[in-house]
């Protein structure tokens, strides 16, 4: 069972992300493109999985950029199209979508963002709402599991109806969540494509304004097609004490919040799927139910502030805003209903009170006080951990302060102790080397130290290559690290340009990292991180080798890849226990103090270090740790 | 015992790697064939890596959903797959009246294997249900699991268990469809061999 099932009619339990790729099947849609990325990915995941049953085009592109633009490249040609990303990846996309929205498209295409407000998987939380705004895209927000899939199917319509881009925005609670969805018919008919070479899509040649004119003009097309919309509407009594406006994700805690505060005879609501740009009458004839409106969103306050801006330009006088400006909601961190709860109940002098304060002394005293922390750590057998280990132990060894600039992946753990708190610098992809590139230049300044930038297999491929260019070609004085994991870990080993499938699992071709480094003229040397010995070895030669951009390449798969092959442990470890001296020993649990891979535990009892069979993967790598070479390894063959 | 509240919240909690996605699946398609709507919200620790996670299944008869994470204090049951994982859940929504219904096998975190942390004693979990919940049921679903070949079976178990309660309004029968509907082959008969096991240590 799975998205494509043709069963019109039918109750599925579906997950947000699976119910906007059976929206854009729903809608005919022949290509779909995406970069991995947290909340999102789930989308070309399961569009990928049907491609061939549906004659679908799917791909997991290069990176966020290269995306959109092979699915505009469809929707030119008479496609239907959607590309997905998460938040950050708009910003990588944004260089071309804020040109595609000039020239327009021929055929449906739809432009999918994951939001992570409270950041639970990134590394910012931006609203891409803003952006969307700042480039004229029109912004859909599904609320629920069914919205999802009818909203993406209309976003379709929506964009032929204007010739352009249409966003639908997503947040972690919506895409990851699951509910009811009723599924709708899947179309017959297949895709034909052709370009129609007597059109020119272009912004250049002096147009560019006038096509932004137009734009604007779109706008209020839109605007007033939203009026109609079935996913705006409002609940509640004609004249409620407070009117809340919400949309997304809002509305669900909206909702909750009035049912359980039960106060549904005095709270209005007026919901909008529609969230840029506003429908002037469905937004005039609500606001004028109440003076006092209260807006709930999530991330930004992007609702709050267009709404007060349409009143001082429609409605001036009379109304009273709250939420984040007023400080009712925050302007960062994710929503809940408590916080809904909270802001509704201050505004009508209720009382709200979630958990009794005796209750919640006693969760304190009795238990929270003894639940252990669990925090963020590489897996068992982590090739990672081994090549910060060995990076640790060279940079010590060079003894000249090196600089480490990260990247994003699981990687980005090496800012943590699980990765010897190595990384000082981490930003977007691909700024790892871009950082680098620039430490490296500094040595005008008296800049002394060595640099080196971490990056894995696919964020090589999605933003590394360009600052590489730029470090050689500047001559930056450069390490760049390439962790090759073999696919992309952190998001459910989605391929990418170097391994060998595509994304519904088809034979591609793979690039080959060393080749194309080699190609550019960098020496690069490579080394298996389980080799420990002479990993270090090589990131200390490599270290020395002072002047020029040069490029490690630490090759293992990922443990999770080993484990899901199947390939057992590569060598039988214990530790042999009258050389561990245990408490008494100089070293103060070495192992498992410093060293901190979950396969090695401290048993109270015994005093000693102890291999926990049930969770090491036997890579090895922490046989040179122990000081008294009490950790050992029996090869298995 | 058979709750019936607008909504039933029902948190399943563990550890990354444990498939308590899977049984808010099994669940929450079961209970949608029932005509409820439901919704099922996932929540992550730091990290997908051997972190806290936790699914929040929402069973109800209104038409509009329920958001995907259960306000505070309004967990009605919590079944944990990991001790320590119980008994955060407890702290963050539970209430007097939530019913608790854990596995008693910990998954140390790295803290406790390193010896920075103690891990709570069994007597200690058990005393602070007693303080905090209206009952809790302990079942040692891990050695259950390990007792039919395969410690992933951890949380069919529980399901069992779960089930084994009756503090859902949902009939044994509905579930075993779902798990017959899932797993085929091989792999269904000891499926059910473990929800039955897990059935039966609780009644
Ligand atoms: S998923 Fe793979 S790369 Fe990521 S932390 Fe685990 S072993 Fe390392
Ligand atoms: S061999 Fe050592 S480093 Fe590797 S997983 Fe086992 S305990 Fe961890």
């Amino acid at each position: 069972m799975g998205i494509e099932i043709n069963k019109p009619g039918s109750m599925e339990l579906l997950m947000g992300n699976e119910a906007i790729a059976r929206g854009a099947l729903e809608a005919g849609v022949g290509v779909a493109t995406a970069y991995p990325g947290t909340p999102s990915s789930e989308i070309i995941t399961n569009l990928g999985k049907v491609a061939k049953k549906m004659g679908l085009y799917v791909e997991w592109s290069i990176n966020e950029k290269v995306a959109v633009e092979v699915a505009a490249a469809a929707a030119l040609s008479g496609v239907r199209s959607i590309s997905a990303m998460k938040q950050n990846g708009l910003n990588v996309a944004l260089d071309f979508l804020a040109n595609l929205v000039l020239s327009g498209i021929n055929k449906g295409m739809v432009l999918m963002v994951g939001d992570d407000p409270g950041a639970q998987s990134s590394s910012n939380e931006q609203d891409s709402r803003d952006l969307a705004k700042a480039i004229d895209i029109p912004i859909l927000e599904p609320a629920t599991f069914q919205e999802c899939k009818d909203m993406t199917k209309w976003a379709f319509e929506l964009s032929e109806v204007i010739s352009n881009v249409v966003m639908l925005r997503s947040v972690t609670r919506v895409s990851h969540a699951r509910g009811n969805v009723i599924l709708g018919e899947l179309p017959a008919e297949k895709n034909r494509a052709h370009f129609d070479t007597s059109k020119k899509y272009r912004g250049i040649g002096g147009v560019a304004a006038g096509l932004h004119q137009a734009v604007h003009e779109k706008s209020k097309k839109v605007a007033e097609i939203f009026e109609s919309s079935p996913f705006n509407f409002y609940s509640g009594p004609e004249k409620p004490g407070l009117l809340i406006f919400t949309c997304g994700s809002g509305w669900l805690y909206t909702m909750e919040a009035i049912r359980t505060l039960g106060i549904e005879g005095s709270v209005g609501v007026a919901k909008l799927g529609t969230t840029w740009p506003l429908p002037h009458k469905f937004i005039k004839t609500n606001l004028a139910r109440s003076e006092r409106v209260l807006v709930i969103e999530e991330v930004d306050s992007f609702l709050e502030t267009n709404l007060k801006e349409f009143v001082v330009d429609h409605m001036p006088g009379y109304h009273k805003f709250y939420g984040k400006t007023s400080g009712h909601t925050r302007p960062y961190g994710e929503l809940n209903v408590d916080m809904v709860m909270g802001a509704i109940a201050s505004l009508l002098s209720m009382e709200y009170v979630a958990l009794s304060p005796e209750y919640e002394k006693k969760s304190r005293e009795v238990a929270a006080a003894w639940v252990p922390p669990r925090t963020s750590q590489l897996c068992p057998g982590c090739p990672h951990r081994a090549t910060y280990w060995a990076m640790k132990d060279a940079l010590k060894k060079d003894g000249r302060d090196g600089v480490v600039a990260g990247d994003i992946g699981c990687y980005a753990m090496g800012v943590f102790p699980t990765g010897f708190s190595q990384i000082n610098t981490i930003h977007a992809m691909g700024s790892g080397m871009g950082v680098a590139s620039g430490l490296g230049k500094l040595d005008i300044f008296g800049f002394k130290q060595p640099v080196l930038a971490m990056t894995g297999d696919s964020t090589f491929f999605h933003a590394v290559v360009p600052p590489l260019l730029n470090a050689i070609h500047s001559e930056a004085d450069v390490v760049l690290v390439v962790m090759d994991n073999s696919g992309t870990a952190m998001t459910g080993f989605q391929p990418h340009p170097g391994t060998d499938k595509g994304a519904s699992g088809e034979a591609r071709p793979k690039v080959s990292v060393e080749k194309l480094c080699e190609s550019l003229g960098v020496p690069v040397t490579k080394v298996d991180p389980y080799d420990m010995a002479a990993t270090k070895k090589a990131f200390y030669d490599v270290l020395q080798d002072k002047g020029k951009t040069r490029v490690i390449i630490s090759r293992r798969e990922c443990a999770l890849i080993r484990a899901n092959m199947q390939l057992g442990p590569i060598a039988k470890m214990h530790i042999e226990s009258e050389k561990c001296f245990g408490d008494d020993c100089g070293c103060n649990r070495y192992c498992t103090r410093v060293f901190k891979c979950p396969g090695l535990m401290w048993d109270k009892e015994a005093h000693k270090a102890r291999i926990d069979e049930a969770v090491c993967t036997g890579c090895g790598v922490c046989v040179g740790v122990c000081p008294q070479s009490a950790i050992v390894a029996e090869a298995i063959k | 015992m058979n709750l019936d509240k607008e909504p039933i919240n029902l948190i399943i909690t563990g550890v990354g790697g444990q498939g308590n996605i899977l049984i808010s699946k099994l669940l929450g398609q079961a209970f949608m064939e029932e005509g409820y709507t439901i919704t099922i919200g996932e929540t992550y620790g730091a990290t997908q890596r051997g972190g806290s996670v936790a699914s929040h299944v929402r069973i109800s008869k209104e038409k509009v959903p329920y958001s995907p994470v259960t306000p505070k204090g309004r967990a009605d049951i919590i079944l944990g797959l990991e001790p320590s994982e119980t008994m955060r859940m407890v702290t963050s929504f539970g209430y007097e009246g939530t019913m608790v219904v854990t596995n008693t096998r910990p998954i140390h975190p790295l803290e406790v294997a390193i010896g920075e942390v103690e891990y709570p004693s069994q007597e200690r979990i058990e005393a602070c249900m007693k303080e905090l919940v209206d009952r809790a049921w302990y079942v040692n679903a891990s050695d259950i699991a390990l007792g039919l070949g395969n410690a992933l079976l951890t949380n069919i178990v529980m399901t069992g268990a779960l089930m084994g309660t009756s503090l859902l309004p949902l009939g044994r029968e509905k579930i075993e469809r779902q798990l017959k509907l899932t797993f085929k082959g091989g792999k269904q008969a000891v499926n059910l061999e473990a929800f039955e096991l897990g059935y039966t240590a609780v009644t």
